[in-house]
């Protein structure tokens, strides 16, 4: 049991994520988290503006329900399965962020520094959630896929798009976390 | 009934990406900076189980549930969209430290100011959406 509550290691955890893919697979599905926004935008009725929003949602329920999923998961191995919570970074990364004014680094899974309330009333703090989201939804939809989609699910089918979207991936990260980090933070 | 599997399986992609600490913020920033293997384990591992299970469903001509033969949609031919479209999502990936799983399974851990991050998510494919024609692909 003691296994479960810990953390669990990458060998662990890696094998697990592609289990999911091809579970969905088996499914007669994909794996790609990022369609969901699109789907969210066809819900609210976009598709009256929008050709590219203009679909059946309803042929994408499946990957709301495995967003559902999600959640309920989310949840339950952070209230029940995880013991202790805190997070064993390197040394390293916490001195670094702790220049940036991160206190604690690791102590929990987000930074009180961004994703507390206190932190969303300030206008830097909003305007970093909002922007770090909006990229996140403007990249994976002109991408084409996020993590799951590219990453995971067209690497393992060895596709170049995918590797090309996962080269992108890596160099908006490099420059934000290297370049534009110290300006920000 | 016919969606109960797909709760389950996002029920279980929860879990594993929570005890995998892939979910976290500052997981992302320490694979950024190159200071932890973690990551890239994770990322690695999934990938070489992902193309042995892909290849063994090609070989053993695997079918789906529904009885179809498994098909995994190729990805268009591209650079311009991959390449920008990637580093975008990059940016806002580094900066929020969530891409578009994570963000879910986070609100499930009681991280409710996610939920901004979710909604200019949406916004952001929106405008995406609206642009599209007009962007290089």
């Amino acid at each position: 049991m003691n296994h479960i509550l810990e953390p669990w290691p990458w060998y662990v955890s890696g094998p697990l994520i592609a289990l999911v893919m091809f579970l969905l697979i088996y499914f007669g599905k994909t794996f790609g988290m990022s369609s969901n926004l699109r789907t969210f935008c066809a819900l609210a009725g976009a598709g009256k503006k929008v050709e590219f929003f203009k679909f059946s949602w309803r042929d994408q329920k499946w990957n709301l329900i495995v967003v559902l999923g999600a959640v309920i998961g989310g949840f339950i191995a952070h209230y029940m399965l995880s013991n202790p919570t805190a997070i064993d970074l390197n040394p390293k990364t916490v001195d670094q962020l702790k220049e940036f004014g991160f206190n604690n680094a690791g102590a929990s899974l987000l930074p009180p520094e961004i994703y507390s309330w206190d932190a969303v009333f300030s206008l830097k703090g909003i305007l970093i959630l909002i922007i770090g989201g909006f990229l996140v939804g403007f990249g994976t939809r002109y991408a084409g896929g996020c993590t799951s989609g590219h990453a995971i699910t067209g690497l393992s089918n060895l596709q170049l798009p995918s590797l090309i979207a996962v080269v992108g991936f890596f160099i908006g990260g490099l420059v934000m976390v290297h370049l534009l980090f110290p300006l920000i933070f | 009934m016919k969606y109960l599997k797909f709760l389950l399986v996002g029920i279980f992609f929860g879990i594993v990406l929570v005890k995998s600490e892939a979910v976290s913020w500052y997981r992302i920033y320490e694979m950024f900076r190159f200071e932890s293997f973690h990551m890239y384990g994770i990322i690695g591992t999934a990938v070489a189980t992902g193309i042995l299970l892909i290849l063994l469903t090609k070989k053993m001509k695997l079918k789906t549930i529904e009885g179809a033969l498994i098909h995994i949609p190729a990805k268009d031919k591209g650079l311009v969209r991959y390449l920008v479209g990637g580093a975008i999502f990059g940016l806002g990936w580094a900066l929020s430290g969530a891409c578009p799983g994570p963000m879910y399974i986070l609100v499930g851990t009681g991280a409710f100011t996610v939920l901004i991050v979710i909604a200019a998510a949406i916004l952001g494919t929106f405008v995406y959406g609206l642009l599209k024609d007009k962007l290089p692909h």
